[in-house]
């Protein structure tokens, strides 16, 4: 039950304050030994040159942005089904994560794709479908941001996680539904991968670097989160006492 | 359990076609998005004969979203739907009813409209039996996915433009084999039912999810 014991709000800032500079420092580490790898010791492809360079920022940024989807796919069924109280937290503070993961893949992919592809954009399955993605990171945001009561927001963007997750398996049905120009995945196959083990350790230590950058923001974004609720509930308070015979008097006068 | 489901039913497309409703202002909208893409594209008849479907779907599915912010708004503007919650009636089948009703009243009237307006646009007789024909497969989809939207959006003053900013990146795989299927038809280079029956899959999976997250989100919205 060790989930539930941190359900407590209070519980759940001490551990992330205790987790918190280990997790930056092997996040560090991760990056610092996956940058020197990429910049140093990874050879350049005999056909895109430096360029390839791109792939150990632009496929991880992509993982990255179908991992965060999941976290707040799980989220949602915490908020949802066992109504965790910090599982709506959890979403609301990965949804911008997920978006800046997003906008970063589809950002250094359109600037790979212009030496290699000669454009900056193509409207192939697997781009569209990122962009679709990060259009309905967006959305999600913006519902949350446009209903007053975080509860009440939380359950509806719950709802909407999900009924997007459907999105996930259609990005990678529509790979093989066009096929075109974007290469088909290399790297997760059912008989290994198809690059070289000099570029695959890289592309995992950055994966792994990623992965540390994103469990550190969403742990912060969580504990902001949490403090912001706790400064709305106190205003609250605070206007509630303040002047408590004109609120009850223009209370609610139409709901 | 029919008498109930009838006397919505019948509720639901009295009121969409009568004075307030908002049943033929779909189609209006549909003619005039139609007329206007000649204005931005040229009147090349051979594009336009080349791009109809999609532009019909496009059409279509604009039209779909702009009739959507009314579907549960009215209902709880008047407290129809406090009632509805507190029936005691299954609230899926209640808001697939209503889908169903809104679907009758708006979504049909669009695919009538279609073989008329794909004249404007210089479509074979075979590309507009296959557009009217996706059209009417698909539009059930784009309100059932809308409904969604619909019912996550209806306790928000100006929920319409968050409607269609959430619906449209659902409803696309619907307007690609939407489209795809009605271009396979003229073009054929692939068969014609490969994407239509995925359309029709697409139309399915939305009759079971729309209704069962719509329901779960107006349960949500009114505690």
């Amino acid at each position: 039950m060790a989930i539930w014991d941190y359900a407590n709000p209070t519980r759940f800032l001490r551990l992330v304050q205790i987790i918190l500079p280990w997790l930056i420092g092997l996040c560090v580490i991760a990056f610092a030994v996956g940058l020197y790898m990429t910049f140093y010791t990874t050879p350049d492809d005999y056909q895109q040159g430096a360029t390839v360079k791109i792939m150990y920022i632009h496929v991880p940024a992509a993982w990255l942005a179908m991992m965060c989807y999941s976290v707040m796919t799980i989220s949602s069924l915490g908020t949802l089904v066992w109504k965790h109280p910090l599982a709506d937290v959890s979403a609301k503070a990965a949804a911008p994560i997920g978006a800046a993961f997003t906008f970063m893949s589809l950002v250094t992919g359109s600037l790979w794709g212009k030496p290699m592809w000669g454009t900056y954009w193509v409207w192939d399955a697997r781009l569209t479908s990122v962009l679709v993605l990060f259009i309905m990171y967006l959305g999600l945001i913006a519902l949350w941001r446009t209903m007053e009561d975080p509860i009440k927001a939380g359950k509806a963007a719950a709802i909407l996680t999900l009924v997007g997750a459907l999105n996930l398996p259609i990005i990678k049905f529509s790979v093989e539904w066009w096929n075109t120009l974007h290469q088909p995945a290399s790297v997760m196959r059912m008989d290994g991968p198809t690059i070289d083990a000099s570029m695959l350790i890289p592309l995992f230590v950055m994966a792994v670097a990623f992965t540390l950058l994103f469990f550190v923001l969403h742990l912060m974004a969580m504990r902001n989160e949490i403090l912001r609720r706790r400064v709305r509930a106190m205003r609250l308070k605070a206007a509630a006492t303040a002047r408590p015979a004109t609120v009850t008097a223009t209370a609610q006068p139409a709901e | 359990m029919t008498g109930w489901a009838l006397s919505l039913f019948r509720r639901e497309l009295r009121l969409a076609v009568r004075v307030g409703g908002s049943a033929m202002v779909g189609v209006l909208f549909f003619l005039a998005v139609v007329t206007v893409i000649p204005f931005g594209v040229g009147p090349d008849l051979n594009l336009l004969g080349r791009i109809g479907p999609a532009i019909l779907w496009i059409g279509a599915l604009l039209a779909t979203l702009l009739g959507l912010d009314r579907l549960f708004q009215a209902d709880r503007e008047d407290g129809a739907l406090d009632l509805f919650l507190m029936s005691g009636r299954s609230l899926e089948l209640l808001v697939l009813i209503k889908c169903l009703a809104h679907w009758m009243a708006t979504g049909l009237p669009l695919v009538i409209a279609a073989p008329v307006l794909a004249i404007f646009l210089n479509l074979e007789p075979l590309a507009i039996g296959a557009v009217t024909l996706t059209l009417l497969v698909g539009t059930p989809a784009l309100t059932l996915i809308g409904a969604v939207g619909a019912s996550l959006t209806v306790s928000l003053r100006r929920g319409g433009l968050l409607l269609a900013v959430l619906v449209i990146p659902l409803a696309i795989p619907v307007l690609i084999f939407g489209v795809s299927s009605a271009d396979a038809a003229i073009h054929d280079p692939v068969p014609f039912m490969t994407p239509f029956l995925i359309l029709c899959a697409l139309t399915l999976i939305t009759a079971v999810i729309g209704p069962l997250a719509s329901a779960a989100a107006l349960r949500f919205s009114s505690d």
